[in-house]
């Protein structure tokens, strides 16, 4: 049987987006535009070169991953090193997380799949390979993919990460290729720490151990992202945070790899649930918990731009990130789709995007502007139950993860997210949704939703967390600083005293896949 | 003797494949499978045989007794 996907085909902006709109996603806006998280709002910090290169890139850009979306393709299965916090046995088809796959594809079944994601979601701007391996292990297959996706849809960026240890024999080939993002993953510069860390690397026919495989690994990676800077190849450095192994440390790594040219940095809590299986997780190393997490990359942030709306997703994820779409894009479905690649379409798509961006912006300068002259200290987090587009769009009870927001009379700005899904596996499946809630989004004072029930509102207000409903399908920064005026009002009128929350928690699994 | 997958153990993550210097592996049906007749356990190749090496579950990869221990030359 033939499947027929209906391409987006019609060149007009507003009934692209009204398609785009249908199809629910994450989504956030960036921050106060002129803060260091150059990612995050706009341009920032970032050169204008530089900013050109990421301004559509979900992976690079935070203000841009509600727009656009990516797609990673499993043909690089292979790998040259083992990390204490990786197990490759485990798939469940409902784990959404690095080194996880269903099902492995061909050079030629890639390709054919990113032409037919790219025809459906003209928003899939982004290809990259990930694994569930190490991309430069399987050189063969990755960048064949990377030249059958080339020849045909010229308009997709191509990317990929990597852990470093082949890097430097493949630089010249990723800039053939015209790759021009590569995201590394370096946890240590310390080879006594990368002992804790990875206990093996594959290297020049042979198993290195300890010490002496970490400061190889170590050296390879470093030499690598120099390389590939020299180049004018823009790196993002992934960081994976592991509480009393290398925590304290990656602001050293951070140093490191921004003397190196790296733009951006991406610190991850470090998922190690038991019944993944891997060494950190039977060994009981916890993660952090969501204040850990923030106020390390808040100690980076004034060294370089961080990172903080990675969702760790799975080697062949597709769609905006924080949602996952490859279920309708397996093997057997795409080998059956007749295609249509429709480029103009898809620049039509961008173009409206452009346009809503701007909308987005202004609205948020006009509110801070009336913020203009208030004098306060205060910081808050507020969480938001969002769909995408910038907007406070979804109900609280159908939120799967909610977008954390710090406010101050600087502006608002996006500091993470918490997912509150449930779990496949582990035993999470009994839990009651809202106590999970509530734990997420503990270190927050007010959630905005577009809607909610009567219970959760009263179990939410009892908690200290206030619920809001009245922005609903507005744009996220400028309610928020709406709401921040009026909470710091009551706090002058003396209405309400302010009280500072306590922490919040970071789920551990798999986000589960929209059925 | 030559080197056997245990099937249950592999992830299929195709690593050893590559790295083989005699090609003796391949997928077959999924699955990754040494041919006895090809395998030289690594020997005039390098000093440990590649696949144990690379392969990222431990104790997959093992010595399979059955067939003839592999002798240069013979």
């Amino acid at each position: 049987m033939v499947e027929m996907i209906t391409p987006i085909s019609s060149p007009d902006p507003a009934q692209a987006m009204q398609r785009i709109a249908e199809h629910k996603g994450c989504g956030t806006t960036g921050g106060d535009g002129k803060a260091s998280c150059g990612s995050a709002a706009g341009q920032g910090d970032l050169p204008a070169e530089i900013w050109e290169k990421v301004k559509n890139h979900p992976c690079y850009s935070e203000e841009a991953h509600h727009h656009f979306a990516r797609m990673h393709v499993a043909v690089a299965p292979a790998c040259n090193i083992q990390c204490n916090y990786c197990n490759r046995k485990y798939d469940c088809a409902n784990e959404s997380r690095p080194g996880v796959v269903s099902e492995k594809l061909t050079p030629e079944q890639a390709a054919k799949k990113v032409i037919a994601v790219a025809s459906v979601i003209p928003q899939m701007t982004v290809l990259g390979i990930a694994g569930p391996g190490d991309p430069l292990a399987n050189p063969a297959k990755t960048f064949k993919t990377f030249e059958l996706v080339a020849e045909t849809a010229p308009d997709i960026k191509l990317c990929l990460s990597t852990n470093g240890l082949a890097l430097p024999d493949y630089v010249d080939r990723i800039s053939k290729y015209n790759i021009d993002h590569v995201t590394i993953t370096i946890n240590m510069v310390d080879p006594e720490i990368g002992a804790k860390i990875y206990p093996w690397i594959f290297w020049n026919h042979k198993r290195y151990t300890g010490i002496e495989a970490a400061r190889i690994l170590s050296e390879h990676q470093l030499r690598g992202l120099e390389m590939l800077t020299a180049r004018g190849i823009l790196c993002k450095i992934n960081s994976v945070m592991i509480p009393g192994v290398n925590d304290k440390h990656l602001v050293e790594v951070n140093r490191a790899v921004k003397a190196r040219g790296a733009f951006l940095h991406n610190i991850m809590p470090l998922i190690s649930a038991p019944e993944h299986g891997t060494v950190f997780g039977l060994a009981g190393q916890r993660g952090p918990s969501a204040q850990e997490l923030k106020a390390l990359q808040d100690e980076c942030q004034g060294e370089m731009n961080m990172m903080r709306h990675c969702r760790q997703c799975r080697a062949d994820a597709v769609g905006l990130i924080g949602e996952d779409r490859s279920a309708e894009f397996t093997t057997d479905k795409i080998m059956d789709m007749e295609v249509n690649y429709d480029l103009t379409a898809r620049r039509a798509y961008q173009a409206a995007v452009e346009l809503e961006r701007e909308a987005k912006l202004t609205a948020h300068e006009e509110e801070l502007s009336a913020l203009a002259g208030e004098e306060s200290d205060l910081t808050m987090l507020v969480a938001v139950a969002t769909k995408g587009s910038g907007l406070i769009n979804e109900h609280f009870g159908h939120a799967k993860e909610f977008q954390i927001y710090e406010i101050s009379v600087r502006g608002a700005k996006f500091v993470g997210h918490r997912r509150v899904d449930m779990y496949c596996q582990g035993g999470y499946g009994e839990e009651d949704t809202l106590e999970t809630v509530i734990r997420a989004i503990n270190d927050c004072h007010a959630v905005f939703v577009a809607k909610i029930g009567g219970c959760p509102k009263a179990d939410l207000a009892a908690a200290g967390i206030e619920p809001v409903e009245e922005f609903a399908y507005e744009f996220i920064e400028k309610s928020a600083i709406s709401w921040f005026r009026a909470y710091l009002a009551k706090i002058a009128s003396g209405e309400i005293a302010h009280r500072p929350r306590g922490d919040a928690e970071i789920r551990q699994g798999g986000l589960i896949i929209a059925a | 003797m030559a080197y056997k997958i245990i099937a249950a153990q592999c992830t299929g993550c195709s690593a050893c494949e590559a790295e083989c210097p005699n090609k003796a592996i391949a997928e077959i049906e999924g699955m990754f499978v040494i041919n006895p007749e090809k395998c030289t356990e690594c020997v005039g190749h390098y000093d440990v045989a590649q696949c144990v090496s690379v392969c990222p579950v431990d104790d997959t990869c093992v010595i399979d007794g059955a067939p003839l221990r592999y002798r240069p030359g013979a």
